[in-house]
């Protein structure tokens, strides 16, 4: 009896950690090409969710389907954020870098106010809805999809970036810009390319999750601190420790939640921040 | 070095600053709300400013302190019946334990990992007050209506509110002041500056880090229990939330960091536009006073990363080549010409 419930909590924990690990891939790769920490990451979710929203809104297009567009959208937005914004403050001090990034944050919300309200939208009817029942453990089919959709995500993201031209151009700035500018690499393009990329990604967690969650301009704030968390356990700039650490936050946080209490969940990840930041700064897989 | 003309300049502007302290009463008889988040923001600006301007610690959890300040002079106020001048000080000192407590582990860590674990720090203790039921959780406080006067600092008209505040500031800046002038403002500013050679100088980093973070503290935990004996409620959504926090640094940013007049200038501008945004815009909740705000954020940090005080020392320079006799401003103090 107790072993199914704790199944049931560990799943539960993996199917939303693998959400948490596409938010913060984005996150972790704007950071490792250029050391810039995007205070607005979890608004570019949001507007992915909103994207979806619309689609489904006005054009009767699934969520799941409109996946690629998305996608597209959001890449648009990063590549916009970063030439009118980011651009101009990349040797501006710390201070200014992040606020910036957090002005954009509050900047992107107010948008999302003004022009769609802030009321909670849902999507009703979905094409995936309803539950899956394995044995004694249940979950729902949304979940599940996003979950195997972040899965997926990431998986071509890190064959992109280890496999192909460009993506390894784009690892070669991060690992070593001046050497990657001296082999010829356009660092500007490959920090445009990065934040197109990373918003790209919580674009398309905020699409996989819209099936699920409710649809608001302040959404973001759940996730921006979960994926701030996520990206220093798997070490800042690594794809595959934010990855792993995803899954290790998201059980953490339901298994914490079901221990302790629901209202400590986030204290209790938040915790974990502050160990691995005493403990492992370079976390799980940084660079030391 | 400073010259002598700059220090003498930097004094004529704080004897400015206190005349016009001791004259706004007299003009400002009817203070307004504005008023009143004005001299709060600028109090709670020129505290940060010790450790985030010119330690260059920069903290996004200050709220914590802020926080910590409200509810120690509350709760002893409507548990133990203690006059809040003994709670505000309880307040303070117990913000600084926390800070050293905190900083202690965080100072290890440096620039963004340094800010993100206060963010941590800060969020956790708001859960945590949230859910405490010792503190009412979230419901919040009330601080008792049957008492008023000097010795309780409950007042049934707002002038007297505005003369504690104004008094609050006044030490703060005076503080903020002394440190500036005294050697340990020059070892903040070492450490921020050219922290390694700093040390290789025999000065104890984190020593002066924990200083610096523990007087801020003290100063924003005073601001807190203002807070708590002006509005007569506190929760932990209106003293520990995030967003106190970021308007703390971003008052000091505004205006212009590790300057003493800077979080000053910053809260007169920042809260000047929020408001007149708000009442503009704000009643229909269309989110036009946050797209103003974070307008402003973004240009300034794009456009002027030393705050508008900056953009009006490059101005005074710009001019100063232009104007015959004008010898143009003293760059400031370089870290390399200091020695412990």
């Amino acid at each position: 009896m107790t072993a199914d419930i704790l199944i049931q909590v560990l799943v539960s924990g993996l199917l939303i950690g693998l959400i948490y690990a596409l938010v913060a891939v984005g996150l972790t790769l704007i950071f490792g090409v250029m050391d810039i920490v995007n205070f607005a990451h979890g608004e570019f979710l949001m507007l992915g969710m909103y994207a979806s929203f619309w689609a489904f809104a006005l054009f009767a297009i699934d969520p799941i389907v409109a996946l690629p567009l998305t996608a597209l959208l959001l890449f648009a937005v990063g590549v916009i954020v970063y030439q009118t914004v980011i651009r101009r403050i990349l040797k501006a001090p710390m201070l200014s870098q992040i606020f910036a990034t957090f002005g954009l944050m509050i900047l992107l919300r107010g948008l999302a106010q003004f022009f769609w309200k802030p009321d909670h939208r849902l999507i009703p009817h979905s094409l995936v809805s309803g539950n899956i029942a394995l044995g004694p453990v249940q979950f729902g089919l949304p979940q599940f999809v996003a979950a195997l959709g972040a899965v997926g995500v990431t998986g071509a993201l890190w064959m992109f970036l280890h496999r192909t031209r460009l993506g390894t151009a784009l690892e070669a700035t991060a690992i070593d810009r001046e050497a990657a500018t001296l082999m010829g690499i356009d660092g500007q393009k490959m920090f445009a390319l990065a934040w197109g990329i990373g918003a790209a990604c919580a674009g398309l967690a905020g699409g996989l999750i819209a099936t699920f969650f409710p649809i608001f301009p302040e959404v973001g704030s759940n996730f921006i601190l979960i994926a701030f968390v996520v990206v220093v356990l798997g070490g800042f700039g690594s794809v595959t420790g934010a990855f792993l650490a995803g899954i290790i936050v998201g059980l953490i946080e339901v298994l914490g939640g079901f221990l302790v209490g629901p209202e400590y969940k986030t204290a209790i990840v938040l915790s974990l921040l502050l160990v691995v930041l005493l403990v492992r700064p370079r976390g799980l897989l940084g660079k030391a | 070095m400073t010259t002598g003309t700059n220090s003498s300049r930097k004094a004529m502007g704080t004897a400015a600053l206190l005349a016009l302290a001791a004259v706004l009463p007299l003009a400002i008889t009817e203070p307004s709300q504005q008023n009143f988040l004005i001299l709060m923001g600028a109090q709670m600006g020129v505290a940060w400013n010790i450790v985030g301007g010119y330690a260059g610690q920069v903290s996004l959890g200050h709220a914590v302190f802020y926080g910590i300040g409200a509810y120690t002079s509350t709760m002893l106020l409507t548990v133990l019946g203690l006059t809040p001048w003994i709670g505000a000080l309880a307040g303070g000192l117990l913000a600084s334990v926390f800070a050293l407590a905190m900083g202690w582990p965080c100072f290890r860590l440096k620039g963004h990992y340094f800010a993100m674990a206060t963010i941590a720090v800060a969020e956790i203790m708001q859960i945590l007050v949230t859910n405490s039921d010792f503190l009412e959780g979230a419901v919040g406080l009330y601080l008792p209506m049957d008492r008023s006067g000097w010795g309780w600092l409950i007042f049934l008209s707002k002038l007297p509110y505005y003369y504690v505040i104004l008094g609050l500031l006044v030490l703060t800046v005076l503080v903020s002041w002394a440190i500036e002038r005294s050697h340990i403002g020059y070892y903040f500013r070492a450490i921020k500056d050219e922290p390694e050679a700093a040390r290789a100088l025999g000065v104890s980093l984190t020593r002066y880090k924990l200083i610096a973070l523990s007087v801020s503290a003290f100063l924003t935990a005073l601001g807190g229990s203002f807070y708590a004996q002006k509005e007569m409620f506190i929760d932990p959504g209106s003293v520990f939330a995030g967003t106190i926090s970021i308007k703390i640094a971003l008052i000091a940013i505004l205006g212009g960091v590790g300057r003493l007049t800077g979080p000053v200038l910053g809260a007169v501008i920042l809260i000047t536009i929020e408001e007149y945004s708000r009442t503009l815009f704000g009643s229909t909740g269309s989110g036009t006073d946050m797209i103003i705000y974070a307008a402003m954020i973004i240009l300034v940090a794009v456009f002027s990363p030393s705050g508008v005080l900056g953009l009006l020392g490059d101005l005074h320079r710009h001019l100063g080549r232009h104007l015959p006799g004008a010898k143009p401003a003293e760059a400031k103090t370089s870290a390399k010409e200091i020695r412990p």
